[in-house]
């Protein structure tokens, strides 16, 4: 028992992680019907740059307490990211977006590219201690179920995050322009919506957002490194095909549910198989499950709208 | 017009005929390894060391057949991926390398072999300590570091006899590398009669190790045997720590290194132990000074294997000189007969081409470092 609930802790943090970065990516599809593959490395960016921020912090201002200094890198990193979303959107994407299908997406890998070489320039191919200002030491809250300070972080920043999101796309002026600017550019933007500033807002929260999903991830794991991106990056971007790309709500559903399979398949895969299968089809697991779902709901879990540019 | 271009011509056939006469012969030595990608600090390392051996021959002045050699490293980046890592091996045979000193990594060392043996061209890897590499039975296939087989085989005696461990479980990234050491780690354990009480699989790729630990953590293990490389082999350590599983942590040569030291931390403890094909850098007999010549040359420490690469770089230009010539075909034979004392120790190798003194050197961290278990 306290070996399923330990693995569900397991799932939920990582789930959370993937949610946060496949928000990123339903967003920028939902409105753009790209999909932005250089994404997992501004995540990336966002560790590595809060990392030198927080070495920064910790030369000029040591004294400084460790919550503070972590959100002063986060702040810095955040910030960055943002400048580069829009940097991307403005340089990479904008002029494309009327070009055939193909070319934002290969302009996309591109930029991938050439962020995680840029970083390997800058930051080395070294993996870099990332300092883990919230603490790491395992708590205990049920006999045999442990979960460090820096996880229940993840945990409340995600969740918070996430019903901020919802708040500001279905409460706010923003949020409704960007609504519309999704269901038609065109139109939108006869009925007054400047769509370029509403498709770069977009880059930004985005953004932003991976930036503070790669510091969470970088001060979970304790390490940055400049391919770190392309994992989660990968994940995320299933989590939201599963979740139905375009949908918020779906991204969100679709992290948590593909950091739980894949915990719970990593755990319980040899038994449910009979000892035939076993962890290295770890991966394997998360992607039937994907298959299987897109069998029966080709658009997602919560995908409504039929994909008209898919 | 017509004059200048016939004048160029004249000039150029001047300069070629004299450059013959007195430049010395270029030979190109091939590096292959990870040079970007996540294990890339431990093939830039390789790079180095191979780099400079050449640097010395250079710098001794060497003459083949009567003529000066200049050596010269032409170095490829094979990313650690078995694809990649023929398409590498390709492009260097076509460029006409002599040798090749690599590739870094099992994964990439093996399908390159075969490219280097229809090549004609010797491949001397630093460390690669698969042992299917050498079970293949190619004639241009040699190492210069002990194999899986030998390592596995340290760790289980010494979990078992020494550590008295009697649950063990086991982790492997799924790579050449990793797979071929953990199942030479769990071969050795059933032969010392202990079966292992589970067995778990990864990626390279991976950061996240928490699901298969808690699943081990069911099984109590009082040890957890991780083959793989520092850049995973750290957060296992970390995430053992944080699942609250008290189990000592074994790791294979990928993860005896200052990165493992540097990425896991505060998770680090005399519980802590890896084995390191080979002996260590400051028993070596010529560590001290090939660390400070390194250092100097690079200003950056060694990694890790870049002593080995030095010598495997230097047993390619002594079977070269016992052959008196740089044509692979000439000097392969002479590869068999190479003796002679290396940074890491006695080089000379055995009919299928692994290193006749392959040691083993288990290690236990101590306050801030490994230290060399006698």
């Amino acid at each position: 028992m306290e070996t399923l609930l330990q693995q569900t802790v397991n799932g939920l943090v990582v789930g959370s992680v993937y949610a946060l970065v496949a928000l990123g990516y339903t967003m920028v599809y939902g409105i753009l019907g790209l999909i932005n593959f250089a994404h997992g490395d501004v995540l990336m960016i966002g560790a590595l740059v809060a990392l030198e921020a927080i070495r920064l912090i910790q030369l000029y201002a040591p004294d400084l307490g460790l919550i503070p200094t972590l959100l002063g890198g986060l702040g810095v990193s955040v910030i960055v990211c943002m400048a580069l979303g829009y940097t991307i959107e403005r340089t990479a994407y904008r002029r494309l977006r009327n070009a055939p299908r193909l070319a934002p997406l290969i302009t996309a890998i591109g930029v991938s590219f050439l962020l995680q070489t840029l970083a390997m320039i800058i930051w080395g191919r070294n993996y870099h201690t990332f300092p883990q200002l919230v603490s790491t030491t395992p708590l205990e809250p049920v006999a045999g179920v442990f979960i460090t300070p820096v996880q229940i972080a993840i945990l409340v920043v995600s969740a918070t995050l996430m019903v901020a999101l919802l708040l500001l796309v279905n409460k706010t002026r923003l949020g409704r322009a960007m609504r519309a600017t999704a269901e038609n550019h065109k139109v939108a933007s006869l009925m007054g919506v400047d769509t370029n500033k509403i498709i770069a807002a977009t880059f930004i929260i985005g953004s932003a957002l991976a930036a503070v999903a790669g510091v969470m991830f970088s001060s979970n794991y304790g390490i940055a490194h400049y391919a770190m991106g392309f994992m989660p990056g990968l994940k995320a971007f299933t989590a939201a095909v599963l979740g139905g790309i375009g949908n918020l709500g779906g991204a969100m559903l679709g992290g948590l549910l593909l950091g739980l399979v894949e915990s719970i398949g990593a755990g319980y895969i040899e038994d449910m198989s009979f000892g035939f299968l076993n962890s290295s089809y770890q991966d394997i697991f998360a992607f039937v499950i994907l298959g299987i779902v897109l069998i029966f709901r080709p658009t997602g879990l919560l995908g409504e709208r039929v994909a008209d540019r898919a | 017009m017509k004059h200048s271009v016939m004048m160029l011509a004249l000039a150029g056939v001047t300069m070629t005929g004299s450059t013959a006469a007195l430049a010395d012969m270029i030979v190109k030595i091939g590096f292959a390894g990870p040079l970007t990608g996540p294990i890339a600090h431990v093939g830039k390392d390789e790079q180095y060391g191979a780099q400079l051996a050449l640097d010395d021959a250079n710098a001794k002045g060497l003459s083949l057949g009567g003529q000066k050699v200049k050596f010269e490293l032409m170095a490829e980046d094979d990313q650690a991926d078995p694809r990649t890592a023929t398409t590498v091996a390709q492009r260097l045979a076509d460029a006409g390398v002599k040798g090749v000193v690599g590739h870094v990594t099992s994964g990439a060392a093996i399908p390159a072999s075969r490219i280097y043996e229809q090549a004609g061209i010797p491949a001397i890897t630093p460390s690669s300590t698969s042992p299917k590499l050498t079970q293949q039975k190619y004639k241009t296939t040699y190492r210069v570091i002990a194999n899986d087989l030998q390592q596995g085989a340290a760790m289980a005696r010494f979990a078992t006899e020494v550590l008295k461990a009697k649950r063990i479980a086991v982790i492997d990234d799924r790579t050449a590398y990793g797979q071929g050491l953990a199942d030479a780690v769990v071969d050795s354990l059933k032969r010392l009669g202990v079966t292992p009480v589970g067995r778990e699989f990864t990626t390279d790729k991976s950061t996240d190790f928490a699901a298969i630990l808690t699943k081990l953590k069911g099984a109590q293990p009082d040890a957890i045997f991780y083959g793989g490389m520092d850049a995973q082999g750290a957060p296992v350590l970390k995430q053992m720590k944080q699942l609250g599983i008290a189990a000592k942590y074994l790791g294979g040569d990928g993860a005896c290194t200052a990165e493992m030291i540097k990425i896991a931390g505060a998770a680090m403890s005399p519980d802590v132990y890896c084995t390191q094909a080979g002996i260590p850098m400051d028993k070596m007999p010529g560590g001290k000074d090939f660390n400070e010549r390194f250092k100097k040359r690079f200003g950056v420490p060694v990694q890790l294997y870049a002593p080995y690469s030095y010598d495997a770089a230097s047993a390619l230009i002594e079977a070269m000189k016992l052959a008196n010539s740089a044509e692979p075909a000439k000097y392969l034979p002479q590869l068999q007969k190479v003796a002679f004392k290396g940074v890491t120790g006695n080089i000379a190798f055995d009919p299928s081409g692994d290193s006749r003194e392959g040691g083993v050197t288990l290690y236990q961290f101590n306050s801030g470092k490994w230290e060399a278990r006698p």
